[in-house]
């Protein structure tokens, strides 16, 4: 319910914060003395029989009061609301630039919905913590005090019960609210799985209706619904039993009251007008706690989403890279060899070793490629040549620099990469290209769309270059989005390029085609290439196999072949016995 | 209208709905009840009656003391649990809707723009009820009461606190409602917008690192959040100046009350002790317009969400169902006459002839673009032929149900589904009652027995995200099992093995076709692996049928398929 972390948030905005609960305050002062003057105004006419012309400056200044509370009401209102926006904003692109550090490696491993989620209706769930359950908890111990303070002088008696009544407001919220947190935490967790439920559904659609199941799907949509109305009404009956506890000692103890004064003012040990002022303000004493009460689940909704955000912002992140741009001299030139030297890495949290003891050389000039079945590391290979991981042990050296001294930037900048499932921008085909080098040029857009096999395509759309493609770009075919992810990396043309099984979605032709582009341009690139087709890792100049994370032969592929072992089994179209 | 349309959701809980009216409408009447009859007790007191006097003011002020807070539980309880009833039927009915227009109608949406409509948007009309429907109902009952009550003092005072409590609940919840409006609209555009850009950054991180581009998103991204921070400050700042308005109007109700009750009292033809009861009781009473100007406010953003939900129900389906369908034969005969398609302008086929005769096995291949899957998607009826007709033993496929079609074909395809929950439950969709024997019988045929006896939890692994933790080649063999357990006539294979490397695919197509064996066979593929062992081979060029005939004669010839294939076995040599 009070999480210090969030509470650290509002420091930077100090200032603004005070005087936010300054005005909630003045607010509540504001009421007390219109309970004064009411009392006043009641007394004058009821028990002293005065007419309004009587009444002298009573009601002007009552009046003033009136507007007066008005203004400090919108200004609390204002300010808190604007404060949590700030935060709110300032925390989101925190964590975005913080994923974005961390980089596909985490965001890829963790479920992009639940990310997403996080980032953004997480981060808004923080708004009922800031802009209201914040202020509420400081008013609800700052105007009780100050009605205590005026109460004392007045009435003893009603003092003592607000004193004795007041402190188990807490006590219950406390009591009661840390069952409710564990409770509130499973709520959040039964959201999310009602989210990624429906999403999942939504995305395999297709499949349900193939397999006729999909009409089936609104059973399990309700029952699922069911299970988290049941959940989340658990968390609400505790919540909603707090807030009876708090109400019934709230409004008892006005009942208490009244009864207690109106029966001191019967027998007369008592005046009209303090006691009436008691009355009036009874229920504005409770009010703040009560308040709190009812905003405390949102609160805690809050604090519960947080946990989520910090978990992200927590994750521990690759050393920063050096700043420098001392190194724009070293990029891959004629003659460079990028070495993997004896690198270790493991995923984080994983057990056995992704890859062990890897030597791998990269030579200017060659076309590279990387065998193997599934898992036996090649991404994983390509995740450390992006550095989007970093080796446990080993290194990874450009000629005689270490990688990690390089800048990452600059680092990315030599290298142009193509991932099997490329990813397309909503936009035209020239906007996804762009997306490599701003400044291209028609023609240069041209001859990279040509070495990839794309050209022929855009000049079959009516609208060409500007033809509009979709999401994950749904408009296009495998093969098409896969043409278009080439392009862009072509149109890149960094001293590095690195293809992840650059023909899976491509027929035959376009896959010669292809290759032998590949090979017109890696006699001025280092050129690796993930190959799962055979005829792919046929062309490439040296390859390397890879079975469970390890070299296991490497070699041009005439001596691949003639050798015995893993390749030739590929070649030859066995089953490997290495895999079972 | 919209609004009717999200009430008619309440219809099958009415009588809930009116439990939750009448048990709040108790719980502020206790309240106002409490103000009152203790501002009474005191006043009677002042004047030093007997005990007796206050006996029962004493008594009422107890029991309202009591009650307000069990009136609340009650009424929570119950206007909670419908809510959530109502978001549930509300959940099925937005499935309901979209699932008839699927696959055809989903990528008219973009696909992180359905999430954020059917989460969001759901998730907003969560307030729907408690927050929006409730509060107004609960406010008419009580403004009316408590007007009667005061006008029995005076028709002024009765006026003044009827119009007060309208002004206030009403005149200022629609000016709020007005001027909040188009923020609103902005506001929940941007948050879909912000979504989707989101999704977009994350599932794009690769590509994005790659180039470099992380700066450049993070501006987008800021280009997006800037315009929606500015909405909600607006927002804000409309609901702060609503909060100050309306402490200004109550207070001046209370002033006007005031003024007009002191001559009255004056004259004594109000008694005076009543004037207590009078101000105190007024005041509380705003406590039933107090959540007006919320209801009011949130009634725009559960409208907007609401129409968007209602237009996934204005989507036209891509395929109408007969009105009397008739029964799929058990193994059809399948002719494509003449058929053409287009999604929109460009033509994906022109007039193609295919016959099918139940056991025969047909290949179709050609260039990727060609429109062959677009053959399979006509198949099973997710999309209609715009000319010609695919006929199932000579009947029009129109006269039957889509789900009768598509009960009688197993399909295949490149990308496959595989839902995040258990293996078991994924096998399952195609056959609900198969046992784990059955399912095994079916994965050892399927060749993935091995894979699944290999993982601790066996079948009841659960799939990760969008099948994350299984390779390519498992998945696809998992598909297989499936098409086995679901045991139609007709298989459809669209290019199956385009994600495989080359020795996986060649293990896959091997069991592929041994699971094709007596079974009626439509094979999309652009590569050659399998091709030999089909009846039929078609060509595809630009969506026509360039050639056709068995492998033997295609490939001796010099033909495009020749072309084909013997620069695709080069990988064989």
């Amino acid at each position: 319910m009070f999480s210090k972390r969030l509470l650290s948030l509002t420091r930077a905005y100090r200032a603004r914060f005070s005087l936010s609960i300054f005005f909630g305050w003045l607010g509540g002062a504001l009421t007390i003395l219109q309970a004064w003057f009411l009392a006043k105004l009641v007394n004058d006419v009821f028990l002293e029989h005065r007419t309004i012309s009587q009444l002298d400056a009573l009601l002007p200044m009552l009046l003033a009061v009136m507007v007066l509370k008005a203004v400090a009401a919108f200004l609390a209102e204002y300010t808190a609301n604007q404060l949590s926006i700030e935060i709110r904003s300032g925390l989101r692109e925190r964590l975005m630039q913080k994923i974005t550090r961390l980089g596909p490696v985490y965001a890829g491993a963790e479920r992009t919905g639940e990310i997403s989620m996080t980032a953004l209706d997480g981060i808004e769930s923080l708004d009922a913590y800031f802009s209201q359950y914040l202020p509420q908890l400081a008013l609800s111990a700052s105007i009780p005090v100050t009605i205590l303070l005026l109460v004392f002088p007045i009435d003893l008696l009603t003092g003592v019960v607000f004193v004795l009544t007041a402190p188990l407001i807490p006590f219950f919220m406390i009591m009661i609210g840390r069952y409710g947190e564990t409770l509130t935490t499973r709520q959040y967790s039964s959201l999310s799985t009602l989210s990624a439920h429906f999403f999942d559904v939504l995305q395999g659609l297709t499949t349900l209706k193939v397999f006729g199941r999909s009409k089936k799907q609104t059973e399990v949509i309700s029952e699922i619904s069911d299970q988290y109305r049941e959940v989340t009404m658990k968390v609400l009956r505790v919540t909603f039993i707090s807030s009876l506890a708090l109400e019934l000692l709230a409004t008892l103890s006005t009942a208490i009251v009244a009864v207690e004064i109106g029966l001191r003012l019967l027998y007369a040990r008592m005046e009209f007008q303090p006691a009436f002022f008691i009355l009036i303000i009874a229920p504005e004493f409770y009010f703040p706690l009560r308040q709190l009460g009812l905003k405390f689940h949102a609160g805690m909704t809050g604090v519960n989403a947080a946990v989520r955000v910090w978990e992200i912002l927590d994750q521990p992140e690759p050393p920063p890279s050096p700043e420098k741009d001392i190194h724009a001299t070293l990029a891959p030139s004629s003659g460079s060899v990028i070495w993997l030297k004896d690198v270790h890495y493991d995923y984080p949290g994983r057990e056995s070793f992704q890859l062990r003891s890897i030597n791998v050389e990269l030579r200017y000039g060659m076309v590279t490629a990387l065998v193997g079945k599934t898992g036996s590391g090649k991404s994983t290979i390509f995740n450390l040549l992006l550095r989007f991981a970093q080796p446990n042990t080993g290194i990874i050296l450009l000629n005689d620099t270490p990688i990690d001294s390089i800048p990452v930037e600059q680092w990315r900048r030599w290298i142009a990469y193509v991932p099997q499932n490329p990813t397309l921008y909503y936009g035209s085909i020239k906007e996804n290209l762009l997306f490599a080098d701003p400044s291209a040029s028609t023609r240069q857009i041209e001859i990279a769309c040509q070495n990839s096999g794309l050209l022929p395509f855009i000049q079959s759309l009516p609208n060409g270059i500007e033809t509009i493609v979709g999401e994950r770009g749904s408009r296009l075919s495998g093969g098409q989005a896969q043409r278009l992810a080439l392009a862009r990396a072509f149109l890149k043309d960094a001293p590095i390029l690195l293809l992840d099984e650059p023909s899976s979605n491509l027929d035959p032709q376009l896959e010669a085609d292809l290759t032998s582009s590949v090979k017109q341009m890696a006699k001025q690139k280092i050129v690796v290439l993930i190959a799962h087709s055979v005829k792919t890792a046929l062309a490439a100049d040296r390859i390397y196999v890879l079975d469970q994370g390890q070299v296991s032969q490497f070699g041009s592929p005439a001596e691949l072949r003639a050798m015995p072992g893993l390749f030739a089994q590929l070649v030859s179209g066995q089953p490997s016995e290495a895999s079972g | 209208m919209i609004l009717s349309k999200l009430v008619a959701f309440l219809r099958p809980h009415r009588s809930q709905v009116a439990l939750a009216i009448v048990l709040s409408a108790l719980t502020i009447g206790a309240s106002i009840s409490l103000m009152s009859t203790s501002a009474l007790l005191i006043s009677m007191a002042a004047l030093h009656p007997s005990i007796s006097a206050v006996g029962v003011a004493v008594v009422g002020v107890r029991f309202f003391g009591i009650t307000r807070g069990l009136f609340r539980y009650a009424e929570r309880l119950v206007s909670h649990s419908t809510s959530f009833k109502v978001l549930a039927n509300f959940r099925v009915w937005v499935y309901s809707a979209i699932e008839p227009i699927a696959p055809a109608g989903i990528t008219r949406f973009r696909l992180g723009d359905l999430l954020s409509r059917i989460l969001s948007d759901i998730d907003n009309l969560e307030n729907f009820f408690v927050r929006v429907f409730l509060p107004p109902a609960t406010a008419l009952v009580i403004v009316a009461t408590v007007s009667l009550y005061m006008s029995m003092y005076s028709t002024i005072l009765g006026a003044i606190l009827f119009f007060g409590l309208l002004f206030i609940g009403v005149a200022i919840s629609w000016i709020t409602l007005s001027v909040s409006f188009a923020p609103g609209t902005r506001l929940t555009d941007l948050r879909s917008a912000l979504r989707e850009q989101i999704v977009d950054m994350l599932q794009g991180l690769a590509d994005i690192l790659s180039y470099g581009q992380q700066a450049q998103f993070m501006a987008k991204l800021r280009s997006i959040s800037q315009p929606f921070y500015e909405q909600q400050r607006a927002l804000g700042r409309i609901n702060a100046m609503q909060t100050g308005f309306t402490s200004l109007a109550t207070s001046l109700v209370i002033f006007s009350m005031a003024i007009v009750a002191i001559p009255l009292v004056n004259s004594n033809s109000v008694k005076g002790i009543h004037l207590a009861v009078i101000l105190l009781g007024a005041m509380a009473s705003f406590e039933a317009v107090q959540n007006l100007p919320q209801a009011m406010n949130l009634l725009g953003a559960n409208l907007r969400s609401a129409a968007r939900l209602f237009d996934l129900e204005q989507t036209t389906v891509a395929v109408s169902e007969p009105s009397q369908p008739q029964a799929v034969p058990s193994h059809p005969h399948i002719r494509f006459s003449q058929v053409s398609f287009s999604y929109g302008q460009e033509p994906i086929l022109r007039s193609i002839d295919l016959d099918l005769p139940p056991g025969k096995k047909v290949a179709i291949v050609g260039k990727s673009g060609a429109g062959k899957s677009t053959l399979g998607h006509l198949l099973l009826r997710f999309w209609q032929p715009d000319q010609g007709e695919i006929s199932l033993d000579g009947m029009d496929i129109s006269h039957f149900h889509s789900d009768a079609v598509r009960k009688s074909i197993s399909l295949v395809s490149q990308d496959t589904y595989l839902f995040n929950t258990s293996i078991r439950e994924n096998l399952r969709i195609a056959k609900p009652s198969a046992s784990d024997e059955q399912i095994m019988a079916a994965c050892s045929h399927a060749g993935v027995d091995s894979f699944i006896e290999s993982l601790p939890k066996k079948l009841d692994t659960i799939v990760g995200e969008r099948g994350m933790q299984i390779s390519g080649g498992e998945k696809q063999r998992l598909a297989i099992a499936r098409a086995i357990l679901k045991d139609a006539p007709v298989l459809v294979l669209d290019e199956p093995t385009s994600n495989l490397d080359a020795a996986t695919e060649k293990m896959v197509v091997s069991t592929l076709l041994k699971v094709a064996m007596g079974k009626t066979v439509l094979w999309i593929s652009h590569r050659p692996a399998g091709l030999s062992e089909m009846d039929e081979i078609v060509v595809l060029r630009d969506g026509a049928i360039v050639e056709r005939g068995n492998h033997a004669v295609l490939a001796a010839s010099g033909t495009a398929y020749s072309d084909f294939w013997s620069s695709a076995t080069i990988e064989a040599d």
